[in-house]
């Protein structure tokens, strides 16, 4: 129950992120979401996006070097402790998160979702779901 | 008043300077052919025995050596006296990675600090003096060479080598020194450090500055001469014929005397390596006189130059050398360090990166800047940030363990490196020297 996420490298210079967000725009790719890491002279960036397969494409076509990697995608209820107790599941089965984003799904306002980089995200994903958890997956990202 | 260090050798008539030379030049060819195969096989391929050099003039018989020929012979192969007889390496960077060594009898270096002696008077230098030498000391023939000439001279000798330039200003000013031997990107290096803690050239006793080891223009020489209140000369060489001090500058400030009781320099066409004529610009070649354990024949240095004969104020006799105008291959000479684009090709396709790269050099507050442009690829790459960092680090420290100097590494987008039609523009140089 995982979810493709694109890394582009992003060189750090003026207009590097503009052309690659036009490249998407012009081919209809629509952004779920977006993080970006930076050093002083490159960036990665890390989207989340409705059709991977025509969106690496486009990418690579445009000569921007990018990775898939296999993320969560966790439903996080919008209430006080919600982002905590799915921390507390990672934890204890002592599964690492590198990185993490967030981002609110279309109309729904209940709840937000939450990307996960972890190096394990089969074990991860059991654990969240046996507690009872939402994970969302590639499928399901496309209609949020 | 003009100091020499061996007056009867530097201000010799001309008559006497062929004399020695031819004699010279006639043993040392029978000592490369009796005792380097190497260059024996080059004289046989081209039908010549040590028979057919009788004199000086018939030098420009004999075969060339080139850095591919030092390459091909490392690191024995040129090597003319018995191991037991050599005391000393000195080496340099090399074309692909592998380095040039040079070896020296306990008289070559003898002779080689004599050298690097007359320089030093010839800009003023005595016994009564105290000569700070901040060139690198080590496999770098700048340090051990000024520092043996100081002996020779009795200067008294502070070898602080390079770096940490703070203490290299405490030095100069707790122990009075009058003369410092460095890289003139160095020497302009602590120029701008002595600003910034507020000194001003009043403030230190130096009166003269030995630099060498790199290309530096007037416009340098006369800052570094206000900075630091001296006056700047010139020294050249090459670790494979010694090390600084194959020639020098004197009080007149216009060109290094070559020491041809040492080296014969000659000129010659870079394309068809005919002998040009005096005042002619092209390839300046050496050959070594009197080094008997890497006793060098006609050695290619790549650097364009001109020689003059004219009688010069300061006494000295010898020929002239102008400074190299520039270079026949593409080395580049980065804070007095060789750098040849090769060896950073070598680096990066160990590193697993592509030979889609480019050499940015600069000169920024009078110190050389290298920056490396490399195209990213996707084996490269990863989502993660310090893994994507680590790796960068990781080139840059093969580059420096390669070239003996830091190099800044970019990661640029692939593709973003200009591709030319034919041979690619590996280096962009930006120095106005």
């Amino acid at each position: 129950m995982t979810v493709n996420q694109i890394s582009v490298f992003l060189e750090n210079k003026p207009g590097t992120l503009t052309t690659m967000t036009g490249l998407l725009a012009e081919n209809g790719i629509d952004m779920r979401a977006l993080s970006l890491a930076e050093t002083k002279d490159f960036g990665i960036v890390r989207i989340i996006v409705d059709d991977v397969y025509k969106a690496t494409t486009v990418l690579k076509d445009g000569g921007f070097i990018h990775q898939l990697t296999p993320v969560l995608a966790v439903l996080i209820p919008d209430e006080p402790g919600g982002l905590h107790q799915v921390l507390e599941v990672l934890r204890k089965v002592e599964v690492n998160v590198e990185y993490m984003y967030a981002f609110l799904g279309g109309g729904d306002v209940d709840h937000a979702y939450m990307i996960f980089r972890v190096q394990d995200v089969k074990k991860a994903g059991s654990a969240l779901a046996a507690k009872g958890i939402k994970l969302v997956n590639q499928d399901s990202i496309a209609e949020i | 008043m003009e100091h020499y260090y061996q007056p009867e050798i530097e201000c010799a008539s001309r008559e006497q300077i062929k004399a020695w030379q031819d004699e010279r030049l006639v043993a040392q060819v029978r000592h490369v052919w009796d005792n380097v195969p190497y260059y024996r096989k080059k004289m046989e391929a081209k039908g010549l025995t040590p028979a057919d050099v009788k004199s000086s003039d018939d030098l420009h018989k004999l075969p060339f050596l080139t850095k591919a020929d030092l390459r091909e012979a490392y690191p024995y192969g040129l090597v003319g006296a018995p191991l037991k007889d050599c005391v000393r390496i000195q080496s340099t960077s090399g074309t692909t990675g592998k380095r040039v060594v040079a070896f020296y009898t306990q008289e070559d270096i003898d002779l080689w600090e004599d050298c690097c002696a007359r320089a030093i008077m010839a800009a003023g230098g005595t016994n009564e003096d105290v000569c700070q030498v901040s060139y690198g000391y080590g496999l770098f023939t700048g340090g051990p060479g000024l520092n043996g000439g100081s002996h020779k001279v009795g200067c008294l000798t502070i070898p602080t080598s390079s770096g940490n330039t703070e203490r290299q200003i405490m030095f100069i000013q707790d122990l009075s020194a009058t003369i410092l031997c460095c890289t003139p990107s160095y020497a302009a290096y602590i120029g701008e450090t002595m600003k910034e803690m507020g000194l001003g050239p009043e403030d230190i006793p130096l009166k003269a500055g030995i630099f060498g080891a790199e290309a530096w223009s007037q416009e340098m020489r006369r800052d570094i001469e206000n900075t630091l209140g001296i006056k700047a000369y010139d020294i050249y060489g090459l670790t494979e014929l010694s090390g600084p001090g194959v020639s020098f500058e004197c009080s007149a400030q216009s060109g290094m005397h070559v020491n041809e009781d040492h080296f014969i320099a000659e000129i010659i066409d870079p394309e068809t390596g005919e002998v040009l004529p005096e005042d002619a610009q092209g390839e300046l070649v050496f050959t070594s006189l009197t080094k008997k354990a890497f006793p060098l024949l006609r050695y290619r240095t790549r650097d364009i130059c001109t020689l003059t004969r004219e009688p010069c104020p300061c006494g000295r006799t010898h020929v002239k050398m102008q400074k190299p105008q520039g270079r026949t291959d593409d080395m580049l000479i980065i804070r007095g360090v060789n750098v040849f684009p090769s060896q950073i090709e070598t680096v990066l396709l160990n590193h697993g990166y592509s030979a889609n790269y480019q050499i940015l050099v600069d000169r920024v507050k009078n110190t050389d800047t290298l920056d490396v442009q490399v195209e990213m690829t996707p084996e490269m790459f990863t989502d993660n940030l310090g893994d994507v960092s680590a790796r960068q680090k990781e080139l840059a420290e093969g580059l420096r363990s390669m070239l003996g100097l830091t190099a800044k590494v970019t990661l640029v987008a692939p593709k973003s490196i200009v591709r030319s039609e034919g041979k690619a523009v590996r280096v962009i140089d930006k120095r106005k020297i």
